[in-house]
């Protein structure tokens, strides 16, 4: 019996039971009439899954997306790993990606703009700029501080500065590379909703307007929350092919 | 006893590494290591041994071509050192297994590093892992195994990359007593069986007296070697003789008496 109310599974049923739970009390109370209850908001997501209305946006969100995802992390990766490797790049780079993730990141979106229009690239833009600079601070972190016994080891075995990287260096640096990589996912959904409400109202985040603007707010609600749904099971995949291509170890212990 | 750096070599044994007039001194000034000049046997085990700070496990990264030296020569049957080399194999404090690897890849890694190729280097290690006791393990993790286990990795690692120099780290400083006296029993069989050249960091002396044909007493500040001590112990008896032998306590006794005025 022990074993079941301490299963993790329990507790994340428990702990999404708990905030759902609240929001339709909070909903039923009601603080403002703006904010529609849980269920209300389901029975709206229901009827935009059943009418179609969401698989038609969905698309114009992911094509920026998941663009955008994949330039930061193949780029975003590079060039955190190399800046780990070498110290010019570290100097050249790691001030450049440390102001960008300090930065308000949003307020460079009407630049963004200016200079590109309000297409495609322009949105594909916004998700690099804000998930790129966390994925390439996290490799880069990771890389430089790889174990110095296990480098020692690779040398001591005569390996080769290349097989030391691919052999070590990254395997090593794979779960906090990883952990830039969800962030920096979640960062990406950010952007892409930003780019949808700022640049031109497309996808989801037209979904989201509209509602807004003809007062269909668990429609609204429906919108917002479909998305967290998806960055969730996103940031959750990637966590699962890290486990299957570099850490066998990790799903041994899980 | 012989008490010079010079008398290390016994007229029975060849030399297997040899260091001559060596420094150290590290980036920043410190002298890790001054005019140091000591002769290893071949087919032996000797122990560096000496309080922290006397320059121990510097001098055995300079012997394995992991750190250079700043004047002097090492040289390993005959060849001088310029880095890492096949006839030397390491044996990490801190293991340095890799956590993503099964003990089988670990063990084997060496070779994988080599280009051998899949199947012959995975039989070479299948052979050092039940050699030293890990059958069975294989496919385990590092994460799942004991301290102890974890060492016995690394040494089969050491053993199937069949160099002639096995270097070793203060191999069991990190395992935990019982484990540790296990593990010192079983490397005198694999000192007897190998016939390999150990040189074997330690800061305990009981350790050093009990695996060692012969132990480098080194001191601190200036770096120097003290004296060698050949524990003329009979290893035919058991284990536990010999830890109640009283050739083996007064040796004990002695190199303590040595290096106490270093501990205070």
């Amino acid at each position: 019996m022990k074993s079941f109310f301490t299963h993790p599974l329990t507790l994340r049923v428990i702990s999404v039971v708990i905030v759902f739970s609240f929001w339709e009390y909070l909903g039923r109370i009601p603080i403002s009439p703006a904010f529609p209850t849980f269920l209300e908001t389901m029975a709206a997501l229901w009827e935009m899954i059943t009418d179609g209305s969401m698989a038609a946006v969905y698309p114009a969100t992911f094509q920026p997306l998941l663009i955008g995802l994949f330039i930061s992390s193949f780029f975003g990766i590079a060039c955190g790993i190399f800046m780990g490797l070498n110290h010019r790049a570290e100097w050249f780079g790691a001030p450049v990606f440390i102001v960008l993730q300090s930065a308000p990141l949003a307020a460079l979106i009407p630049l963004l703009t200016f200079a590109y229009g309000i297409g495609l690239t322009s949105k594909v833009l916004t998700v690099c700029i804000m998930s790129m600079p966390v994925i390439v601070l996290n490799a880069y972190s990771a890389v430089r501080h790889t174990p110095v016994t296990m480098i020692e080891m690779g040398a001591s075995y005569l390996g080769s500065r290349w097989q030391i990287v691919m052999k070590i260096v990254i395997p090593a640096a794979s779960p906090v590379i990883y952990a830039g990589l969800r962030l920096g996912a979640a960062m990406g959904f950010i952007g892409a909703i930003l780019a949808e409400l700022l640049i031109t109202p497309t996808g989801i985040g037209d979904l989201i307007t509209y509602n807004q603007s003809i007062a269909e707010y668990a429609k609204m609600y429906a919108a917002i929350f479909s998305i967290m749904v998806f960055a969730v099971i996103f940031i959750e995949i990637l966590e699962r092919t890290e486990y299957i291509f570099f850490r066998p170890d990790k799903r041994v212990s899980q | 006893m012989s008490t010079t750096a010079e008398a290390v070599s016994t007229a029975t044994s060849p030399i297997a590494v040899e260091v001559e007039q060596v420094s150290k001194i590290y980036p920043g000034g410190v002298e890790a290591l001054h005019d140091m000049t000591i002769q290893f046997p071949k087919g032996q085990l000797t122990s560096l041994l000496g309080p922290s700070g006397c320059g121990k496990t510097t001098l055995l990264k300079i012997i394995a071509g992991l750190l250079p030296l700043t004047t002097g020569r090492v040289t390993v049957n005959g060849v001088e050192v310029t880095g890492p080399g096949e006839e030397r194999a390491f044996v990490f404090q801190d293991f340095a297994l890799m956590p993503w690897a099964s003990v089988l890849r670990n063990a084997a890694f060496g070779l994988e590093l080599r280009g051998v190729p899949k199947s012959e280097r995975n039989a070479i290690a299948e052979k050092y892992i039940e050699a030293v006791g890990l059958k069975g393990y294989e496919n385990l993790y590092p994460h799942e195994l004991s301290g102890g286990m974890r060492q016995r990795v690394g040494l089969a690692r050491a053993l199937a990359v069949d160099a002639d120099v096995l270097l070793m780290d203060e191999p069991f400083s990190a395992v935990d007593e019982q484990t540790r006296r296990k593990f010192q029993e079983d490397l005198l069989d694999v000192i007897k069986e190998e016939g390999k050249t150990f040189i074997f960091v330690t800061h305990s002396i009981e350790e050093a007296v009990y695996v060692s044909h012969s132990i480098a007493l080194l001191l601190p500040r200036p770096s120097r070697v003290s004296e060698i001590i050949r524990p003329d112990i009979d290893r035919s008896i058991s284990p536990d003789a010999i830890r109640r032998d009283p050739v083996y306590l007064d040796i004990v006794e002695r190199i303590w008496q040595g290096l106490r005025s270093y501990v205070e």
